[in-house]
């Protein structure tokens, strides 16, 4: 077990440094550098004459190293990626790590609902279809799978709010932030309550596709256990249905399912951008949104690379995870990868 | 292994008339909901491509004083600024003038019309300029559908290449290439693309890119596999022994082998490749004004979600159910090149 830690560990290496390349390259493309782009701003409010921006210039030019060629240059992006340090925003000077920190919260609390919403419902679904495959139910299930997997998740947003919002239809739900105004004076349970209202939509908007595509891989992996040997004997020796279905089937049907957690996890990172920017919540999708918007490229980039980590650590527990649930994989990794 | 159903004499397979891909075909007719998503897609294309014929504020057909005019194909001197709808409305008996069956052109504003419910005249109702919503939408399905479509070829082409080099070659280009893909999964790729599109000047040829170089992971790790699932198998062999060259191997005997399911994934990407494109349009990345969008039309009912239901729900659909037919064609073409699946449906 250890000896696959350390050799999952020892290949995150390269991938970093991928990260760390792509991340350096998309700051490259990036339109006028940033000490050009201080200084226009600083012409643009007056402050400052013809003569004194070009020493200025110079000097932050210095300042992010930008006067020195490009492989220094990546050396240096590579030292501050290792040590998390991305400077400071351009749009309020606060150093970009900790404004990161604070959304990080708020964006794990509404990918860890939605991840567990979705396992919640997904087994069961996935395993209902399986076991009426061909019937009428599980026809009907598997339409609303696929409709659901199709339905743009900015659109659902938009119809609910217009729907539930408050607007000329029904006022169900808040569709703007996490709590309501003054709900830090709320007794806690209140506070909760006041919480999980503000999360219903936004948190519905995060979950159905991954239901929905989770749910059909459930159906298939199940549909694929069902048919085989063990499954016929366990059934042969006169064990129940339902002893066949959730001991013998569900077990082994379920070990897939849980490796495409890591798929899952970017994926609602990155639908995070709309809906947390649709309902208002502060989030890191909120926040790499406003960034894109303020051309705020310390913090873009630090938010870009934060949640390839955040992917990264994703994908190795979810592997791990998958050589605990299943003892015939050996942890030795040859052949693994 | 999957692809013995497609490869080796198969006495199926040597009948004249049926080909691999027409046995796909005749698999695909099968499932009707398939086809009619297919028969779906190519009228959407048809409205993309004869957009200026269904949606214009010129007419198509103009008969004036004996003469004839056809103002949507070519510009006359003589009509040069005209307001067509006044005109028209001026002619007497025998002349007349035959517009569009949406007489409206996408970006033809009457601020007096603006945010007007679907009623006679707007089927579809209004935006706030009192521009056309049905007009705007016909319009807007050329740029889903040229997006769709050509982001998906850019990652195809980028994709097999990659995946073809790595699953020949094995050894350190298949590391790197391992290594590539690995990196690539690990970004929110949603999250990239914004970012690519914000720092790039505003343009439909740069979100195209932008979805192109970010979406090749699929494609690529599909192909590799494919290309290790073949390459020790005798025809394989039997054309390195034959002296062919490894380009000729990888293009002409590999590659095409492996086509199919690649091809299916590039119908599930066009889908995808449209909701980006839509979602980008929406958050105010997308293509630039005054060119209507699908997911513009839908970014403007933000400022009125309280009442506009016809921005919000009309373009959400057309993304929807685009999104779906595409999806559904892909689901009939990976049952139809590997039967096999279809069992588990």
């Amino acid at each position: 077990m250890r000896a696959y830690l350390v050799q999952r560990l020892l290949l995150m290496i390269p991938t970093l440094l991928g990260i760390s390349l792509i991340t350096f390259l998309i700051i490259q493309l990036a339109p006028g550098n940033p000490a050009e782009l201080k200084i226009r701003q600083a012409i643009e409010a007056g402050s400052m004459s013809a003569q004194d921006s070009q020493a200025i210039i110079e000097q932050t030019k210095q300042l992010y190293g930008l006067d020195k060629p490009i492989h220094i240059r990546y050396l240096i992006w590579l030292k501050r990626m290792a040590t998390l340090d991305f400077g400071n925003s351009y749009k309020d000077h606060r150093p970009v790590t900790e404004k990161i920190l604070e959304r990080v919260p708020v964006s794990l609390q509404l990918s860890l609902i939605s991840i567990f919403l979705v396992y919640l419902f997904a087994v069961p679904v996935g395993v209902f279809a399986a076991v009426k495959q061909r019937s009428f139910s599980d026809r009907i299930v598997t339409l609303i799978l696929f409709v659901l997997y199709s339905l743009p998740n900015f659109w659902t947003a938009m119809m609910l709010i217009l729907l539930f919002g408050g607007g000329q239809f029904l006022n169900w739900f808040p569709v703007y932030g996490l709590n309501s105004e003054g709900a830090d004076r709320l007794p806690i349970a209140a506070w909760l309550f006041d919480r999980g209202w503000h999360l219903v939509l936004p948190v519905f908007c995060l979950t159905y596709e991954g239901l929905a595509y989770i749910s059909r891989q459930q159906r298939a992996g199940m549909l694929e256990v069902i048919r085989q040997d063990y499954i016929r004997t366990a059934r042969a020796k006169g064990l129940s249905e339902k002893t066949v279905i959730f001991k013998h089937a569900l077990r082994n049907s379920i070990i897939p399912i849980v490796t495409l957690m890591a798929s899952l996890f970017p994926a609602i990172l990155g639908g995070s951008v709309i809906v947390e920017s649709i309902f208002s919540i502060p989030g890191m999708g909120k926040l790499g949104f406003d960034s894109i918007l303020a051309r705020d490229y310390p913090t873009i980039m630090g938010i870009a690379v934060i949640s390839a980590f955040l992917t990264l650590i994703g994908i190795l527990v979810a592997d791990l995870a998958y050589t605990l649930v299943d003892p015939r994989i050996t942890f030795s990794g040859k052949g693994r990868r | 292994m999957r692809s013995d159903v497609k490869l080796g004499p198969d006495p199926l397979l040597s009948k004249p008339g049926r080909s691999y891909w027409g046995l796909v075909w005749r698999q695909f007719r099968q499932d009707r909901l398939a086809l009619a998503a297919l028969i779906g897609v190519l009228l959407l294309f048809l409205v993309a491509i004869f957009a200026p014929l269904l949606a214009n504020d010129k007419p198509i057909y103009l008969r004036m004083q004996g003469r004839s005019y056809f103002p949507i194909f070519k510009n006359y001197h003589r009509f040069f600024e005209t307001d067509f709808k006044a005109l028209a409305d001026s002619l007497a008996a025998p002349d007349l003038a035959l517009f569009p069956p949406v007489p409206y052109s996408p970006t033809e504003y009457d601020l007096t019309q603006a945010l007007k419910p679907p009623n006679q005249y707007h089927w579809l109702g209004t935006d706030d300029r009192g521009r056309d919503i049905l007009a705007r939408m016909i319009y807007g399905a050329r740029v889903s559908l040229s997006v769709g479509f050509v982001a998906v070829s850019i990652y195809v082409l980028i994709g097999v290449i990659l995946g073809s080099l790595a699953g020949y070659y094995g050894g350190v280009p298949d590391v790197f290439i391992s290594r590539a893909i690995e990196v690539m999964i690990c970004f929110p790729t949603f999250f990239l693309i914004i970012t690519i599109v914000a720092f790039l000047p505003p343009s439909i040829y740069n979100i195209m890119a932008a979805i192109g170089i970010t979406g090749w992971t699929g494609v690529a790790r599909l192909t590799r596999g494919e290309f290790l699932k073949l390459r020790s198998r005798e025809f394989v062999e039997a054309t390195r022994a034959l002296g062919a060259s490894d380009l000729r191997a990888i293009f002409r005997h590999l590659l095409p082998n492996a086509l199919a399911p690649v091809l299916v994934v590039a119908t599930f990407g066009v889908a995808d490749a449209i909701l980006i494109e839509s979602s980008l349009s929406f958050l105010g990345f997308g293509v630039p004004p005054p060119t209507p969008s699908w997911g513009d039309i839908l970014s403007q009912s933000r400022s009125y979600v309280d009442f506009a239901w016809w921005l919000t729900t009309f373009p959400g659909a057309a993304i929807f159910l685009t999104i779906t037919m595409y999806n559904l064609v892909g689901e009939g073409f990976r049952d139809a090149v590997d039967p096999r699946l279809k069992q588990d449906r």
